[in-house]
């Protein structure tokens, strides 16, 4: 089979445009930031930013002037407060938003992923946000004549997922939180994969249990180390949780956010030099550690 | 023994602590009932199921995560799933016991809002949204609600219905058919609330030294006193060390 290993940047400017619906997954964990700075740098607009929690990588993109539209469930920064920039260009009228509850968010990408008219859940009695939202309906349980609450498919024209290993075809594994990684990457048009590790795919093979998203729906594979930090991957690095507190403080007015957008992503080429710009004292900070699990045996037949 | 000293924040992480009981599945929510369930477990619930919506089941982890998807809650847990599972199989299946809420407004009747302040379309103030929780209210066994006591937190009307309680009360929430029973309690750094028989929060506990004209002052209805309204036992030195030396050295939330 043909390689699919290209370099972010070129990914991003093949599969990535002008007023895309773009889904970059990860919940908490395997945030691809490094291909939202890309995104800024190639200066695309107009775009509709998806997340269940947008997080700072929305944020960051929002303020960098990328987005139309956001759609989440939770718009927060986990533990910390508010995400500034998205908050006041909501609360300012700027920019468009849908909101869901994260199940709800979630079900949408499921209905895409499995190729669904539309996921049925039970009714939460809480009404208000299906009122403000057209995507939510009611309808009839034909078997019991319940109503259940549905919401159409979310097909994103691009997902940008980020995982622990992969090899050149984009069959990859991943381990720690899976959020919807493997939804977004089934429910989306194109899939573009970011890889800490390029492995064989004799590596693969040995732990097939493992391949959450196999390489027939990925269209670009691209080997970005450190790719999701602030966020974190799971026995690569921790989560940088002191940025994700410092961001509260810089993204407290324009000036700031885009001083900082200057000189960590505009003034600087790629996720390698950002991740060498950090330090080696943030790099020891953030030393994940080591708890090997057991290995299994699949047995040779 | 001299009078331990302790802040509002601590006080009401301890007594939300307090309110869970061994065994218990809990479905974990961000910030101060993060903290809760991490202390339950370190003291008299040490068989706490903790569950995150992240998808993490049976955590332990070692230090007080940030967010509710820090990588310290996957090492040692039990088992990790996708959103979508932990959303179907654990809560909508009903395998949850209970479930901690925040949120900005709580009204009369525990409906939660954590979504705008003002109009919909055009906020006054925008918040997070629901994430988990206009799910968690209504299909968790039980719902603990932990929030500071003040009379802009305690409308008598929610802006907006995030996540239901009681609704307009009386039978209201068991017509909406959620399986869920509810909000249970309502922990403020001043006392506990608890739901009458018609779905109405009423004090049914007192911290040390609050007077009932506080609370009262401080919440938006007229509040009822409940009979046998009881006083919350203090703090002890082992929870304080635990919250303050171990969940959370830095101060972030205490």
């Amino acid at each position: 089979m043909n390689s699919k290993l290209t370099s972010l940047s070129d990914a991003i400017h093949q599969y990535v445009h002008d007023g895309d619906l773009v889904y970059a997954s990860g919940f908490t964990h395997l945030i691809p930031f490094a291909a939202g700075h890309e995104i800024i740098r190639q200066g695309l607009r107009d775009l509709v930013l998806a997340r269940a929690t947008p997080d700072l990588l929305y944020d960051q993109m929002v303020a960098a002037g990328c987005a139309r539209k956001v759609i989440f469930s939770y718009m927060g920064n986990p533990g910390v407060g508010s995400l500034r920039r998205i908050r006041e260009a909501l609360e300012a009228g700027e920019l468009e938003w849908e909101e869901y509850s994260h199940f709800s968010m979630i079900s949408r990408l499921q209905a895409g992923a499995s190729g669904l008219p539309f996921m049925p859940m039970k009714q939460t009695g809480a009404t208000d946000l299906e009122s403000q939202n057209p995507n939510f309906r009611r309808v009839a349980d034909p078997y019991t004549g319940e109503e259940v609450v549905v919401v159409p498919p979310l097909i994103p024209d691009v997902a940008i997922v980020h995982v622990q290993r992969a090899d050149v075809n984009g069959n990859a594994q991943v381990w720690g939180i899976l959020g919807e990684q493997r939804l977004a990457a089934f429910a989306a048009r194109k899939v573009i994969l970011t890889v800490e590790e390029i492995v064989d795919e004799a590596v693969i093979r040995s732990d097939p249990n493992r391949t959450l998203i196999p390489g027939l729906v990925v269209d670009a594979v691209c080997h970005v180390p450190y790719c999701a930090h602030p966020s974190y991957t799971q026995g690569y690095h921790d989560r940088d949780n002191d940025f994700y507190l410092a961001w509260d403080e810089i993204s407290k007015t324009e000036e700031s956010v885009q001083a900082y957008l200057e000189e960590w992503v505009y003034g600087l080429p790629d996720r390698a030099a950002y991740w060498e710009k950090l330090g080696p004292e943030v790099h020891k900070r953030l030393q994940a550690g080591q708890r090997l699990s057991e290995p299994v045996n699949y047995g040779d037949y | 023994m001299a009078e331990l000293e302790y802040n509002p924040k601590e006080l009401m992480v301890v007594n939300a602590a307090r309110l869970l009981r061994d065994y218990d599945v809990v479905f974990v929510g961000v910030g101060i009932p993060n903290l809760a369930c991490n202390l339950a477990r370190r003291t008299h619930a040490q068989n706490l199921q903790m569950i995150y919506e992240a998808g993490v089941i049976g955590a332990q982890p070692s230090r007080l995560p940030l967010s509710i998807g820090d990588p310290s809650l996957v090492t040692g847990s039990t088992s990790v799933c996708s959103m979508y599972d932990v959303f179907t199989l654990y809560l909508q299946r009903g395998n949850v016991d209970v479930g901690f809420l925040g949120g900005a407004q709580i009204d009369q009747f525990g409906n939660i809002n954590a979504t705008v302040i003002g109009d919909y379309q055009n906020p006054k103030v925008r918040l997070p949204g629901s994430g988990g929780s206009m799910e968690i209210a209504a299909w968790a066994n039980r719902c603990y609600i932990i929030t500071p006591h003040q009379k802009r937190r305690f409308p008598a009307r929610v802006d907006f219905q995030t996540s239901i309680g009681f609704l307009e009360g009386g039978d209201a929430r068991k017509r909406t058919g959620v399986r869920g029973g509810g909000p249970e309690a309502v922990v403020t750094n001043l006392g506990v609330m608890r739901p009458d028989e018609n779905g109405e929060l009423i004090l049914t506990a007192m911290h040390p030294g609050v007077t009932f004209e506080q609370a009262a002052e401080n919440t938006g209805w007229p509040l009822k006193l409940a009979a046998g309204c009881a006083i919350t036992e203090p703090p002890t030195a082992e929870e304080l060390r635990i919250l303050r030396e171990d969940l959370d050295p830095q101060r972030i939330y205490i």
